[in-house]
């Protein structure tokens, strides 16, 4: 960790000075959080979230962006069974759209889970918090889920614990929830209007019966919206996922967004259909197609207002380990679990490690700041994909990306709006000439790619596609690298010597992350 | 006649296992199977059988005809 945590200073010293001088008017937005929603609340601050509620998830990877690069998260797979359908879901297979793996994947006792999250937390300091999201439904499992949680909380109680789902059972469930001090639960819900629920969602499993059709969803969406309230009053944070599915949800949304947000959610996370036809999933068979990602950011933009939109979620499995985008589950499978002898909680290690993160987080948004205060204002504004392993920092290789995170930059500052995908360009040093298009048109909305480093051969195609390669920002921190790189576009646009254009549309890649690190 | 699991379909997700009022299934190797001894189609506790209300690959639980049917 010493070397990813070392001097940064003057960072903010490059090439700022003659900028300065073109700045006629500066209303640039607050640069140190303003109160309240700014429009240039950035998705990982504390400028557009309540104090307390940004004290509880400023350490969870999944709520807050800026946390991804230094915290993780671990699921454990002991919840398989479901009480309702959904048409994006196999339940035999791993389901991308849910954070879920199929039950055909390691199935966990609550005793081995526990066995395992102590093991993963004494290897891995960064790992914070636990989740229970499938295989099927957490508390389509209560017994089993409670009872994970009762087991680690014993052992380890700083590691938070986190639930997802349907909340066809939630409203059974929330004293327990909130007695077991479950402070974040996710919600998947995917609409308000049993009308468009019935093209959702086949059957719903309650009070020893089957539903189907209108009245499957109309008890669904009530249960859903009684479960919320009462997670409110109760205090206990929630977070809603929904499925964008063009076609059938995808306008409503924006009226599961209002609804959620009136009834306390704090975080709404809109995510893309995964369907392919050999998911086996019924989307997936009869042709539903996901929203393109200019489509889904459209559609997050148009919520962004209402409350605070979740951009960076990677659709995980629910048995990944490790930080966002570094799965370490093969570390810790349940038959080397069940080889460990006694695991021995290392919260010395594990407190020492964190208190460093905070002193690196610190740096990181003071030099964000610093860089936001030189800016201009315009209204050009430019999407930047950058190559990261983490950190906050441009540090991965092109060639060994599985992912881009996408930044929109502009004069309101750098701001994270989503990821991207992208099958492994690079395999043991050569570049694999099929995958680079698909690289290209994953990023296709994109002005520049800030990598660490890259080869000559993926740079020309990169630029003959009009994509700018910029690996003169490698290892430094990726917001102030982004206003600063859009500070020498602007120049340029001022100076005649490039046009300013809006790039076209990209692709979604298909399928659950599941890349090893 | 009692219900069978046909264990080619299952998908051993234990959804089925704790709905049931007789305690009749049970898992064996990765699957699930309902004790045909134990197995009242339901009847006398519920509308309809529980394990197939549950189920979600359809056609995976099913009357066994190698049984009479059940009398309550
Ligand atoms: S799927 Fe991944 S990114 Fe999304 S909420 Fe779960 S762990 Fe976080
Ligand atoms: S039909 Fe009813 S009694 Fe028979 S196995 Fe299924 S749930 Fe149990
Ligand atoms: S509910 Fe169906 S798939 Fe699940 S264990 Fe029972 S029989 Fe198998």
């Amino acid at each position: 960790m010493q070397e990813m945590i070392g001097n940064t200073a003057g960072h903010a010293n490059h090439a700022l000075g003659e900028m300065l001088d073109k700045i006629a008017e500066h209303k640039g937005c607050g640069t140190s959080g303003g109160s309240g929603k700014s429009s240039c609340g950035s998705s990982d601050g504390p400028s557009d979230m309540a104090p307390e509620v940004w004290e509880k998830v400023k350490n969870h990877p999944c709520y807050s962006e800026e946390a991804h690069h230094h915290y993780a998260r671990m699921h454990v797979a002991v919840a398989p069974a479901c009480n309702i359908q959904c048409n994006y879901c196999n339940r035999k297979y791993d389901c991308a759209n849910e954070s879920r793996p199929g039950v055909v994947s390691e199935k966990l006792t609550p005793e081995q889970a526990a066995k395992k999250v102590l093991a993963v937390a004494s290897a891995i300091p960064q790992m914070t918090v636990l989740g229970i999201a499938g295989p099927g439904d957490a508390l389509a499992n209560p017994a089993k889920t409670f009872k994970t949680f009762e087991l680690i909380q014993k052992t380890a109680p700083d590691i938070k614990l986190c639930l997802s789902t349907n909340g066809l059972a939630l409203p059974d469930h929330v004293d327990t929830i909130k007695a077991f001090n479950v402070d974040h639960v996710t919600i998947t819900i995917n609409m308000i209007d049993p009308e468009v629920g019935q093209h959702i969602y086949p059957w719903v499993y309650y009070k020893n019966k089957r539903y189907t059709g209108i009245e499957a969803a109309r008890i669904l969406t009530e249960r859903q919206m009684q479960g919320l309230e009462m997670l409110t009053a109760a205090g206990v944070l929630t977070k809603i996922n929904s499925v964008m599915i063009p076609g059938i949800n995808d306008k409503h949304l924006v009226d599961v967004n209002k609804a959620v947000k009136s009834r306390g959610a704090f975080l709404h996370n809109i995510m893309p259909l995964i369907s392919a036809a050999e998911h086996g999933t019924v989307f997936g068979l009869n042709g539903q197609r996901g929203p393109t990602a200019q489509e889904l950011k459209a559609l997050q933009d148009s919520c962004e207002g209402e409350m605070n939109m979740m951009r960076h979620c990677r659709q995980c499995r629910a048995d990944a380990v490790g930080l966002l985008g570094e799965d370490r589950s093969a570390e810790f499978t349940t038959e080397k679990i069940d080889a460990m002898g006694e695991v021995v909680y290392d919260a010395e290690s594990r407190k020492t490690y964190q208190e460093l993160v905070e002193a690196e987080r610190v740096e990181k948004v003071a030099a964000k700041e610093a860089a936001l205060q030189e800016l201009d204002v315009t209204d050009v504004r430019i999407m930047i994909a950058v190559a990261t392993k983490g950190h906050g920092r441009i540090n991965e290789h092109f060639g060994h990306a599985h992912e881009f995170q996408i930044y929109e930059v502009g004069s309101f500052g750098a701001k994270f709006v989503g990821h991207r995908r992208v099958d492994l360009y690079c395999q043991g040093g050569f570049g694999d000439e099929d995958t680079l298009p698909s690289v290209v048109r994953a990023i296709n909305d994109c002005h520049a790619v800030f990598v660490a480093k890259i080869g000559a051969c993926p740079r020309d195609e990169l630029k003959a596609a009009g994509i700018d390669p910029v690996d003169s920002y490698a290892d430094e921190f990726i917001e102030e690298s982004a206003i600063l790189y859009f500070k020498e576009y602007f120049a340029k646009v001022c100076a005649r010597e490039i046009e300013h254009q809006v790039r076209g549309d990209a692709d979604i890649r298909q399928g659950a992350f599941t890349a090893a690190a | 006649m009692a219900y069978k699991i046909i264990a080619s379909q299952c998908t051993g997700c234990s959804a089925c296992e704790p709905e049931c009022p007789n305690v009749a299934i049970r898992e064996k190797n990765g699957v699930f199977l309902i004790d045909p001894k134990k197995c009242t189609e339901c009847i006398g506790h519920f509308d309809e059988a529980q394990c197939v209300a549950v189920c979600p690959v359809d056609d995976t639980c099913v009357i066994d005809t190698a049984y009479p049917r059940y009398q309550a």
